[in-house]
Order: C-alpha cells, then sequence, then structure tokens
C-alpha cells in the first residue's frame, strides 16, 4: 500500500440536485504520471478540488499522501503542490519575489529558497528575468514558472489543472519534460487535460464522462480495447455518449 | 509564524508599488481637509434678503441698513410691493421677505410699540431657521437702541431685562474649524480604510491567486493578520498627514495627548479594517464589495455624530451608533483634541472599540474560508 499516492473511492461531489462528480474510484501510484481527461464540464476540476483539499466531498472516500480529505485537508496541503486553470502568480510581483513568496509560506529556509529558487531560473533559462515582472513575461513562460513555483517545496504530489491551456505546441512539448523531470524527483503527478495527445505522455490514463470514470487504464491498453491507433479516438467513442452540456 | 513574515513582505511590495494607493494615503487626506472644512461649514452667510419697506422714513431705513451691516445677508431686493418680493423667493432669489409697514416709524414713536413681518422660505431649512434667527436678534438690538435714545435716564429702569452672556467651553471663538476638521479626519480615515481592506481579499479572488493561497499550508489566521498589517500602518499615515494638515492650514493643536490619540487609533484602526476584510470574505468581486462597504460607511457617516449631534437621534439611531466603530473614535478624536480628555474619560470608548474589534476580526477569520 506504501507506493499508493491517491486512492479514490465512490467519491461524490453534489451541487443541490447537480452531481458533479459521481462516485468514483481511482488510486494513482506514487511517482506515475496520472492523467485526468475528460471533456469540458466532465467534473475534472470539481474532483481535483476534492483532492487538493480545497473542496469537501459529498460522500466517498478519499486519501491523499496517506491523509483523509475529511479529517486532514490541512496535512494534506503541505505535501502537495498545486497549479490551478487560473493564472496563479502575482502579476505585480518579479519572478524572484514571486518564487520568495509561496517557497516561504510553505516554509523553506532563506538559505534554500535562495538555492532553489536559482536552481529552477537555471532550469527554465530566466535567469536574466529574476528582476522582471511576472505581468511582462509570455504566458508561455509564466505557465512554466507556475508549474516550478507549485512543485518548489519538493511536494509528494503535484495537481495540475489544465496547465497548458491557451499556450502554443513548443511550449507544450517544453512543458511536458518539465513533468517528466519532476516525475523523476519522484514527485506524483495527477495532470487535467482535454489534448488528447498529452495523455499519451501519462502513465495511466482515467477519462471522465459526465461525472462518472468511464474508462481507467495505460494509453497503450486503452487504445487496444477501443481498438483505435490513438487517444483521441478512444475519447471520441467515449465522449460521444455524453449527456452533459460542455460550459 | 514564518509564513506571516512571506505575506507582509508580498503585501507591503504590492502597496508600495500601486501608484493609486500612494495617492490615495498621501495626497488624498491633504486635498481633502483642505476642501471639505471649507465647504462643511455651518455658519451661515448670504441669506438673499428682500425688504418690502411701505413706510419709507428714517427708521425703517435704519433698520435695515442696520440689518446688511451684519453681513450675514445680501441685497436681494428693495421695492414696496410684498408681490413683487414673494416672486423673489418663488424663483430662489430670496431667502427671506422682511415686510415694514405703513407708519412703521409713527407708531414707534406714538405708540412705543410696532410689528414687522417675516416671510421665510423654509425649503432650506438650516438657512431659513437661521436666517430669521440672526433677523430677530438684529431686530432686538435695533429695538434697544431706539429704546436707549427715548427713554429718558431717570427713569431707568423701566423695563427690565435679562442679558444672556455666553462662554463657549472648548471652542471659545465657536470655530467651526475646530469642530469640523477633527471629525472630517475620522471621516476621511473611516473612509480609505473599509475600502481599501474590503477591496484587499476580493481583488485576489477576482485574479485566483486566493486559490494558489489556500491550497498552501497557511493558516487562516496568518492570511487574514498578513492582511490587516500593512493597512493597520497605512491607516496610520493617513493620520498622521491628516494631523500635519490640521495643524499648519487650521492651526489645530491637540489640547489632550496625541500618543492617546494614536493609541485610540491603532485599535480603531483594527476594527475598522476587521469591518473591510469581513466584508472581503463575503463578496466575490470588487463590484460587490465596494457597494457594501459604500453603504456601511455612508451609515458610519451619519450614524457618527461628525455631522450631527448622537444625543437628539432617536433610541434606535444611539443604539446603531453605539455599535458603529466610527462613532466612538469621532467622540474620542473632538474629546482629546479639544478638551484634552484623559485615559480616564474615554476608556468606555475603548472598552466599547476593542469588543467590537475582537467581533468583527473574529468573524472575518471564521467566514474565510480555505475549503468549500
Amino acid at each position: 500500500m506504501d507506493n499508493i499516492a491517491i486512492k479514490a473511492e465512490k467519491l461524490t461531489k453534489r451541487f443541490d440536485d447537480f452531481v458533479a462528480v459521481d462516485a468514483i474510484t481511482f488510486d494513482v501510484k506514487q511517482g506515475e504520471i496520472f492523467g485526468f481527461v475528460g471533456a469540458n464540464g466532465a467534473g475534472k476540476t470539481t474532483a481535483m478540488r476534492i483532492l487538493c483539499g480545497l473542496s469537501k466531498p459529498t460522500s466517498g472516500t478519499a486519501m491523499v499522501a496517506g491523509y483523509d480529505v475529511y479529517k486532514d485537508p490541512e496535512k494534506i496541503k503541505k505535501v502537495i503542490g498545486y497549479m490551478s486553470q487560473k493564472f496563479s502568480l502575482y502579476d505585480d510581483l518579479t519572478v524572484m519575489e514571486n518564487i520568495t513568496f509561496y517557497a516561504g509560506i510553505y516554509g523553506l529556509s532563506d538559505k534554500d529558497i535562495k538555492k532553489r529558487g536559482q536552481a529552477l531560473l537555471d532550469q527554465l533559462g530566466i535567469g536574466h528575468e529574476a528582476k522582471t515582472f511576472v505581468s511582462s513575461l509570455p504566458l508561455g513562460w509564466k505557465q512554466k514558472l507556475a508549474f516550478s513555483v507549485a512543485i518548489i517545496h519538493e511536494p509528494k504530489i503535484v495537481f495540475l489543472d489544465e496547465p497548458t491551456g491557451g499556450v502554443d505546441p513548443v511550449t507544450r512539448r517544453q512543458f511536458w519534460d518539465l513533468i517528466y523531470a519532476a516525475a523523476d524527483r519522484g514527485i506524483t503527478v495527477f495532470v487535467t487535460t482535454h489534448y488528447m495527445d498529452e495523455a499519451e505522455y501519462c502513465n495511466r490514463v482515467s477519462i471522465m464522462v459526465d461525472g462518472r470514470i468511464d474508462a481507467f487504464d495505460t494509453p497503450s491498453n486503452l487504445k487496444k480495447r477501443f481498438s483505435v491507433n490513438s487517444m483521441n479516438e478512444v475519447f471520441y467513442q467515449l465522449a460521444r455518449g455524453a449527456k452533459r452540456k460542455a460550459d | 509564524m514564518r509564513p506571516l513574515r512571506f505575506l507582509l513582505q508580498k503585501e507591503f511590495r504590492q502597496i508600495l508599488r500601486s501608484k493609486s494607493l500612494i495617492f490615495t494615503i498621501i495626497f488624498g487626506p491633504i486635498i481633502q481637509l483642505i476642501i471639505l472644512p471649507l465647504a462643511a461649514n455651518y455658519t451661515v452667510k448670504n441669506i438673499n434678503l428682500a425688504v418690502v419697506d411701505h413706510d419709507h422714513s428714517t427708521y425703517s431705513k435704519k433698520l435695515v441698513e442696520k440689518i446688511y451691516s451684519s453681513g450675514y445677508f445680501l441685497r436681494a431686493g428693495y421695492g414696496d410691493s410684498y408681490n413683487a418680493a414673494a416672486d423673489l423667493i418663488a424663483h430662489d432669489k430670496a431667502d427671506i421677505i422682511l415686510e415694514i409697514p405703513q407708519n412703521f416709524e409713527d407708531n414707534l414713536v406714538r405708540e412705543n410699540k410696532q410689528q414687522v413681518y417675516l416671510a421665510v422660505n423654509a425649503i432650506n431649512g438650516t438657512k431659513a431657521g437661521v436666517g430669521s434667527g440672526y433677523l430677530g436678534a438684529i431686530i432686538a438690538d435695533f429695538n434697544n437702541d431706539v429704546r436707549l435714545q427715548w427713554i429718558t435716564p431717570q427713569r431707568f429702569t423701566q423695563a427690565p431685562t435679562i442679558d444672556i452672556v455666553n462662554a463657549n467651553w472648548y471652542n471659545p471663538y465657536l470655530s467651526y474649524f475646530m469642530f469640523m476638521v477633527p471629525g472630517l479626519m475620522v471621516s476621511l480615515l473611516t473612509g480609505i480604510g473599509a475600502f481599501s481592506a474590503s477591496l484587499n481579499i476580493v481583488r485576489e479572488k477576482e485574479i485566483g491567486t486566493i486559490e494558489q493561497i489556500n491550497v498552501t499550508p497557511i493558516k487562516k489566521w496568518q492570511f487574514i493578520v498578513g492582511k490587516l498589517i500593512p493597512y493597520w500602518f497605512m491607516g496610520m499615515i493617513v493620520f498622521t498627514v491628516g494631523l500635519a494638515v490640521s495643524r499648519f492650514m487650521y492651526g489645530i493643536i491637540p489640547v489632550g495627548n496625541v500618543g492617546l490619540l494614536y493609541g485610540f487609533l491603532s485599535v480603531y484602526l483594527l476594527t475598522l479594517l476587521g469591518v473591510g476584510l469581513l466584508i472581503s470574505t463575503f463578496a466575490e468581486t470588487q463590484q460587490q464589495a465596494v457597494s457594501v462597504a459604500f453603504f456601511f460607511v455612508i451609515i458610519f457617516n451619519f450614524i457618527s455624530g461628525v455631522f450631527t449631534p448622537i444625543d437628539s437621534m432617536p433610541g434606535w439611531g444611539q443604539a446603531l451608533a453605539y455599535i458603529s466603530p466610527m462613532s466612538h473614535f469621532a467622540s474620542v478624536m473632538r474629546m482629546v483634541v479639544l478638551k484634552g480628555s484623559t485615559f480616564h474619560d474615554i476608556q468606555s470608548h475603548f472598552i466599547a472599540i476593542i469588543i467590537l474589534g475582537v467581533i468583527f476580526n473574529t468573524w472575518a477569520v471564521i467566514n474565510y474560508r480555505k475549503t468549500t
């Protein structure tokens, strides 16, 4: 059981009579890149917010890094990183000030902040931009920076909510290089996306339709099962049956 | 405590980089304290007086001259037709009509008795009330002059009169600046404090950074305190600027201890900012926050006693004033600045403001949710 990072059983979230997440069951292994795929409005973000301790589930159970989402959301927050759909750095702070701020509130020492901050800038190749205001960075850089800041405290798990929305293919590829590098360091990556080429990069994928998980396996097994050549076609076959309107 | 340090560092950086905020803090109070006291002046001047003189005698002219020479009245018209004067009131050219009847002088001399008639445009109640009061006093004075001329010394106590001599304590020259400037400082500080604090958390909600904060292990009280302290300093600066303006522009030097003022202010700001932060935990957008803050700031102002005395409010108004933080600060401000009150005199206000501060801030911490 030690190598299970996230385990959800019949996890459900209702908003009045709308069931956003409908009894989903899945597990994520430590160190894997787990793709959480689904159309807009399928319930991906809601499920992710529950796992991050931002939202309380209506029923079902979920354990994240060994902590119960009902009882210990604040303990979960210490060991995870999160990058939301909305851009999450401060525009009126410089690159380094943003790094310092987030590293600082996770309790890193001044020495570590300096060291890891510098390493981060080097990895992204933006050492010369340390004093640039985030507002004047191009979107692709902002996204990469936001990801690196989300894992500055070396969390056990990082949750990424559609991290590459609106970014060009080259930058997306670079972004995935960062994800692989994080996974190599042992960080479990939980990523939502609706780009099917990105789903191919994941170790395992779950496909959500109308709040339920309709398929859950490695990309190659899924393609075999639906006897198609790409994740795109797997997704079309599943999503065709969706009743919920995309928002 | 470490996360708090980084929160504060971030907030101060953001505030110092916001040009509009710096302008509000430094120049806002200077400009407003220079302009507003001149406008918020209760001294009624420039009352337009139309005179209808049916007598055209020496005495009627003397009376009219005496009135105009008082400096409070402007000549709006002089004639012998009441209808023409009434027309002036109808067109808002005159505020008061003074009608002097025919045979004014004759009756005054012969029968020792005469009446004049005042018609007042009561749409502007203050101007009408104060204006007719002035006019009454001037006519009574004129009456006395006439009497002194006619009454022979040997009959000197024919009409005993009681003269009232006033002494205006704490503000001997009844200067409106002395009264209004400290009050307006309270009003300005309350406005700036409530708005800036209520906008802050909501702005993070709007740009989405709050979500990132909520997923960190930061504690709710740390977050609220991190928001509170920078605006607390800001309030202190606004107040200091205000004290300087009232010193150099209006020559107002607090009679009481300035340290006591700052002491009360430091608690008042915590309470006020608590209200602002509470609003911002309820609001989802900056528009919502501003409209709610505006609603409360208006109530705080009108119930505060800055513009109208709390003692003449109805019971519910006085109760409301008691739970409104601004009225306590307004009282303390005037007590210390004008009267030199000591800690002992204002301790009931201190207790009230502390209780209110604890309530609002606790409420804000509870209502700020990291988890929905």
